[in-house]
């Protein structure tokens, strides 16, 4: 191998950051659950064919093919329908782990999203368990998830397996 | 609802990211921050430039290394009118096909002619590499490559 002579250090990694400036819009079925996301609420619309609940809503009913137009004011309680407990570091971490990642489904909801569980043990996180969305304070409310600062347990009765096994 | 209903916001995504390169890359960037070239050589004999990790027709492990260039021909290019925000020249520039002396096969890079009328299929150019101390073991070590002095092109 020739070259070795000019005293360099062999390269054995090389950096390639992948970098991506871009422009995002949601969609006006969106727009409105995120700024309800802003007002402190959640808001998801209803299919007027089976009149299934959806947030954040697409816009449409994936089963019907039908426009979502009825806006529906959720409350901030639901279940935890399934969960995973993150126990690796990775960069840009911004929660102290382990920490629990749960499928929220709000009361009312017939489909659930992805929310932090805090203020309590990861080990103590279940199926089923009753929760409610912590907000950030007033002023920093915006038109983001970043809203939601997470979710906790409200202490209630677990959610009896039968009334959530058709969201898992 | 109006368009105006709906939001848009900037986002960023960014991921550090380290790759292992290995033995036979390892070598193309150890080369190009000491200001050299290198391919490696195939089961038939043809000399593989950027190296390839394996033989492309056996799949073997390659051969020996050689040093190729800093000259070549251009085998093929097209002009970047106007520089975006990621490259890494400031002036437009053109993309090209470089077959290096000792070289099979052509890398792709860049070509800093000034002017695409500089620029010809054939034309011999050779590598302008960085300054030592601003070398990093990147393919833009090799910054660009410039037009040979009297080197055919139009
Ligand atoms: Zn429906």
């Amino acid at each position: 191998m020739s070259g070795a002579e000019a005293g360099t250090q062999p390269v054995t990694v090389l950096e390639t950051p992948i970098h991506l400036d871009y422009v995002f819009t949601p969609g006006i079925a969106q727009s409105i659950f995120l700024r309800g996301l802003a007002r402190g609420v959640f808001l998801g619309q209803r299919c007027p064919t089976c009149g299934k609940v959806y947030i954040p809503s697409r816009g449409s009913c994936p089963v019907d093919g039908v426009a979502t137009d009825e806006v529906v004011e959720l409350p901030d309680t639901g279940i935890v329908t399934t969960y995973c407990v993150v126990n690796v570091p990775f960069a840009g971490q911004a929660v102290e782990i382990p920490y629990t990642c749960a499928q929220v489904l709000l009361d009312g909801a017939n489909i659930s999203f992805m929310g932090l569980i805090q203020e309590v043990p990861a080990d103590q996180v279940r199926m089923g368990m009753r929760v409610e969305a912590v907000w950030v304070p007033p002023d920093e409310l915006g038109p983001s998830l970043a809203s939601v600062k997470y979710f906790r347990p409200t202490g209630e009765p677990d959610a009896l397996y039968e009334s959530y096994e058709e969201y898992l | 609802m109006s368009d105006g209903d709906v939001l848009v916001a900037n986002h960023v995504l960014d991921y550090p990211y380290a790759r292992s390169v290995g033995p036979v890359l390892g070598a193309f960037f150890t080369a190009l921050s000491e200001g050299r070239i290198v391919g490696v050589e195939g089961s038939d004999g043809a000399v593989i430039v950027p190296p390839t990790e394996y033989d492309p027709l056996t799949g073997e492990d390659v051969g020996e290394l050689r040093d190729v260039g800093p000259g070549g021909v251009v085998t093929a290019w097209s002009w970047q009118v106007a520089p975006g925000r990621k490259h890494h020249l400031d002036h437009p520039f053109a993309w090209a096909l470089v077959r290096l002396d000792g070289a099979t096969t052509a890398m792709l890079h860049v070509v800093d002619a000034g002017d695409p009328g500089a620029m010809a299929t054939g034309m011999r150019v050779t590598a302008r590499f960085r300054p030592p101390a601003e070398r990093r073991g990147h393919v833009l070590d090799l910054e660009a490559f410039v037009p040979e002095p009297d080197g055919g092109g139009r």
